[in-house]
């Protein structure tokens, strides 16, 4: 996709960012356009408000460049860029009530009087909040102590506003009415909005753009629809909406295997018989008491009302637990039969297939990898000091309550249900990521033991 | 470029490698050394076996355990009362108990040693530990009234509902939770205590000698690498105390009003 | 019911023991007799002749000279007291901020150094600042005792500036650069602002703490023959016996601190009070 340089008002060129030995964000590129609400969205500690914070100026960048309207602005301190933050707590003054909270910057540029004056009631109109100027603002609500951040940063009259999960301090019901609200500033002012969250259906609700970031990457970039119907990988596929994500094979072109059947899909190119991931949306299966008609059947296990639909779990003849969205309650315990549409189904390319690991032998028969030694069968041709990749196959790492057991240990940072087992990202103590297939039931942020018998340790030597 | 607040401190860091670190290196400095700046252990050997150093500085450690205890005695009740909000509500009540520490401490240690002559008492280690107790008292009442008043009630309450008694729930659950502002005030008196001077010449009428007018009768007399040496051993005792006691000090003492 | 009285009269016991010097000292101040304890009739005269100076010459009253000195003395205890205390003040605030901003080992190290002179006996105090300006050759006097004062009484602004940093708003700062203040302008305009409170009982701690120092004065004035309260009432002491005039000035000096912290804790109870409401 091709964009004519001057509607880009941020252009972000390889930014690098680590704190210590923690990378946060890893070679990020990603240009934003005049006018546009983008939203970076992402969980804790993906990084997003790292980024945000380097384009407002506040996190210095360790590589890379931010142009503003084709401007390297990365070394210009916070004050002399002509962007405007809301913070997450709002960060009002304390000590200054509504009027010279919001008069602030342009007390500093020394605006006359009069023309202070009139800006600030202007904005404060826009904001809704004109009879509040001399209120104190710890007087004020939570939603309206957020009217008057956004009040204080539009007043300077910024080229783009900068928004750290500005809603996440308030009520579900003040939060649906603010986002409403923000997106009709945002349509009126006609600025470029950057915001920040954690909350995908917000991101879903305001966007013209969703930048998806996970670890420190930019997972996915794309309109709401985009995202939503199309993502990436399992990790989109998980932290956007609801669905259903299991392992399956790509047998040739249009046809997949999943949950113990063949499925006609729409999905070219990824070769022949190739391990993929599979999403189906909950409410793209289709759900009915014909049996024969189905591709595949079940039992409905669980049925939940959910306001406008309901939420039921099938467990296929197959052993596999699908979630499934429809108007109609069907009853636990009653056969259901189950079809899903080619173009419902996206298909997906594996990140991996097995944990991978660079380590080095540390006696013939133990190995140094997740910064810890493990026993290995006897390796021939290998010695002390060499160099090898290790692979662990996802369902061979054994994790134990009891943290003693364990080689090493980590806690759960990442869980995905598939179908008939969890897929779990496990952080280690070092800091390293293990990929492991269980059945057992784990929480997130469960401390864990890893261990992994020798058997299961495959290890080959990289030539140098 | 972008100006890090955290060199901010650099003023105050600078001043303090000036004005605390290299004074403490200066007491080693000249503790090791005699008058021509030559190396050597006399001073501090001069400490054992000196009978009159040694002795001094027992009494000292007796006097300001047994200070610090007597104000535990009367200090732990007071906290515990004042924090009780049922036995008293009023914050100004806490306000009067550490006033006097913002009375000139000789002023107040004059006083109380005419209070005693003016009954007749015979000045010595009783009046002493007397005087000591007015001095030191709202030193150990401060940070346990702290504690305990910032000290979340439903512990006790859970406690109480779990089948303890009283005198059970006072045991297991408030007093250790509290221990953080008993260190504390332990400290902030066993500290001063043990190295006070001029306030047990008052209270004492000079009949007993503490560690701390040993200590300043070396300077008085030019012997500063003897007084130097002096300090240095009530320096490693502190510092001693200290590591033994900060392990989980909290911050009871912050904010004094 | 029991427990209430029996609370109250504990708490009342010793408080009369806590304040009995200091009522002791008020009391005797209206008589003129040369020790406490011995009642010579009530009288102001002590207050006429501290107040003139001791050109009042009452009876019982002490020689314009030692009056004056004793006056002198005072004054060199405010004045130390207050420009050590300013010092105190500006210095630890931006420790503070400094602090407040470091990383974790960073900041333990520092703060851990800032615990030295709040844990250091004040003999240590006195007796390592002595040596220091021996070592250095500088020639004792008004500039030591303060710098001196300046050394215990910059921890205990960093103790109480801290805590306001940390309720703070962290964003409070950006935000003010994020309008377009410089850093000096957001120092000014929004940190001071905000950290006033505690600037102000770090101050207010270290004017009482350096009025109250005796030791550190003792080890630092050298015989310049400056002469703060505590070493006047010290040298007093030991030739045995004290300024009369000394009585009414305590009770002047306790009224006025009790006044000044009742005002400052009526207000943060105030501010508190409507703050939950």
């Amino acid at each position: 996709m091709k964009v004519d340089p001057k509607d880009v008002i941020i252009d972000i060129q390889h930014i690098s960012k680590s704190f210590g030995d923690k990378t946060v964000l890893n070679d990020i590129n990603l240009y934003i356009k005049k006018g546009e609400f983008i939203t970076l969205l992402g969980p804790s500690g993906c990084g997003k408000t790292t980024m945000l914070r380097m384009i407002a100026g506040f996190t210095p960048v360790d590589e890379g460049t931010i142009l503003l309207e084709g401007k390297d602005i990365s070394q210009v301190p916070p004050h002399k860029r002509p962007l405007n933050t809301v913070f997450q707590k709002y960060a009002l003054f304390p000590h200054l009530d509504v009027y010279d909270n919001v008069a602030f910057g342009l007390k500093l540029k020394k605006t006359p009087k009069e023309e202070i004056d009139q800006r600030v009631r202007k904005v404060l109109k826009l904001v809704s909040m004109s009879d509040y100027e001399d209120r104190d603002v710890s007087s004020l609500s939570g939603g309206q102590q957020q009217r008057i951040a956004i009040a204080r940063a539009l007043v300077n009259q910024p080229k783009v506003l900068l928004l750290d999960e500005p809603l996440s301090a308030l009520d579900l019901k003040m939060r649906k009415d603010m986002q409403i609200e923000l997106k009709e500033m945002h349509e009126k002012l006609g600025i470029t909005f950057i915001y920040v969250t954690h909350d995908q259906e917000e991101a879903l609700t305001l966007s013209d753009t969703i930048v998806v970031m996970n670890e420190g990457k930019i997972q996915q970039i794309g309109t709401p629809t985009d995202i939503y119907n199309e993502p990436v990988n399992s990790f989109v596929a998980d932290f956007i909406g609801e669905s259903n994500i299991v392992n399956g094979t790509m047998i040739c072109d249009r046809k997949v295997r999943f949950i113990g059947h063949e499925f006609d899909c729409v999905d070219e190119g990824f070769g022949e018989n190739v391990p993929v991931d599979v999403v189906v949306r909950p409410e793209d299966i289709y759900i009915m008491n014909n049996l024969e008609a189905a591709q595949f059947t079940g039992k409905v296990t669980t049925c939940i009302f959910k306001g406008v639909h309901y939420e039921m779990t099938v467990v296929t003849n197959e052993g596999y637990e699908v979630m499934i969205q429809d108007y109609n309650a069907f009853e636990v315990g009653s056969e259901v039969g189950m079809l899903i549409k080619p173009s419902d189904i996206q298909v997906m390319k594996k990140e991996r297939t097995c944990n991978t690991f660079e380590g080095e032998m540390t006696a013939e028969d133990a190995v140094e990898f997740l910064g810890v030694e493990f026993d290995c069968l006897p390796q021939e041709g290998l010695e002390k000091g060499d160099k090898v990749k290790v692979e662990v196959a996802f369902d061979k790492v054994d994790l134990m309550d009891n943290l003693d057991e364990g080689v090493t240990e980590g806690d759960v940072d990442f869980l995905l249900y598939k179908g008939n087992h969890w897929h779990l990202t496990i952080k280690t103590e070092y800091g390293f990521n293990v990929y492991v297939d269980t059945n057992d039931v784990w929480d997130k942020n469960d401390i864990v033991g890893i261990r992994i018998d020798k058997e299961d340790i495959k290890i080959t030597k990289i030539s140098e | 470029m972008f100006r890090k607040r955290s060199t901010w401190a650099l003023p105050y860091v600078i001043f303090m490698v000036l004005f605390v670190v290299l004074p403490l290196l200066l007491i080693a400095f000249y503790a090791m050394t005699d008058g021509n700046g030559h190396f050597t252990f006399s001073n501090i050997a001069g400490f054992f076996t000196d009978a009159k150093f040694l002795n001094s500085f027992l009494v000292s450690l007796e006097v300001a355990l047994e200070n610090t205890l007597i104000c535990l005695a009367i200090g732990y009740p007071v906290a515990m009362i004042l924090s009780n909000k049922d036995l008293n509500k009023s914050a100004v009540t806490a306000l009067l108990f550490i006033l006097p520490m913002w009375i000139n401490a000789l002023m107040r240690t004059m006083a109380t040693a005419e209070i005693f002559n003016a009954f007749g008492i015979q000045l010595g280690k009783g009046t002493l530990l007397f005087g000591m107790a007015y001095d030191y008292l709202p030193f150990m009442i401060y940070p346990i009234y702290n504690v305990l008043n910032k000290m979340d009630k439903s512990y006790a309450e859970a406690a109480a509902d779990l089948g303890a008694k009283p005198a059970t729930v006072f045991l297991k659950v408030t007093l250790p939770l509290s221990m953080p502002g008993i260190i504390s005030g332990v400290m902030m008196v066993f500290m001063p205590t043990v190295s006070t001077f001029a306030v047990s010449e008052i209270l004492t009428n000079n009949t007993i000698q503490l560690f701390g007018s040993v200590i300043q009768e070396q300077f008085y007399n030019m012997m500063w690498n003897q007084g130097a040496a002096l300090a240095l051993v009530m320096l490693i005792i502190i510092g001693i105390t200290t590591i033994f006691s900060s392990k989980k000090d909290g911050e009871a003492e912050g904010g004094l009003i | 019911m029991m427990k209430k009285i029996l609370a109250k009269s504990y708490l009342g016991f010793v408080l009369v023991l806590l304040y009995a010097p200091i009522v002791f000292i008020a009391i005797y101040s209206f008589t003129t007799a040369k020790s406490m304890g011995n009642w010579t009739g009530f009288t102001f005269d002590l207050y006429k002749s501290l107040f003139t100076g001791g050109a009042a010459e009452v009876v019982g009253g002490s020689s314009p000279e030692k009056v004056g000195s004793l006056v002198t003395a005072l004054e060199n205890t405010l004045l130390i007291a207050l420009i050590a205390s300013a010092f105190s003040v500006m210095l630890g605030t931006l420790a503070a901020i400094g602090i407040y901003n470091m990383k974790t080992r960073q900041k333990a190290a520092v703060q851990f150094m800032n615990n030295i002179p709040m844990l250091n006996p004040d003999i240590i105090t006195g007796v390592s600042l002595f040596l220091l300006f021996v070592f250095l050759h500088i020639s004792k006097g008004y500039v030591t005792v303060i710098l001196s004062h300046i050394t215990f009484c910059t921890p205990y602004v960093v103790l109480n500036v801290l805590p306001k940093l940390s309720q703070m708003n962290p964003n409070i700062y950006e935000a003010a650069l994020d309008l377009g203040a410089t850093p000096s302008q957001a120092l000014r305009k929004v940190m001071i602002p905000q950290l006033w409170p505690g600037m102000l009982s770090g101050f207010i701690l270290s004017f009482t703490m350096s009025l109250d120092d005796f030791a550190v004065t003792y080890f630092t004035a050298g015989s310049s023959g400056l002469d703060t309260l505590s070493t006047y009432i010290y040298a007093d002491a030991r030739k045995g016996g004290l300024t009369p005039e000394l009585r009414p000035m305590m009770t002047i000096i306790f009224l006025l601190i009790l006044v000044v912290l009742l005002l400052v804790n009526y207000r943060t109870f105030k501010k508190t009070k409507t703050a939950n409401s």
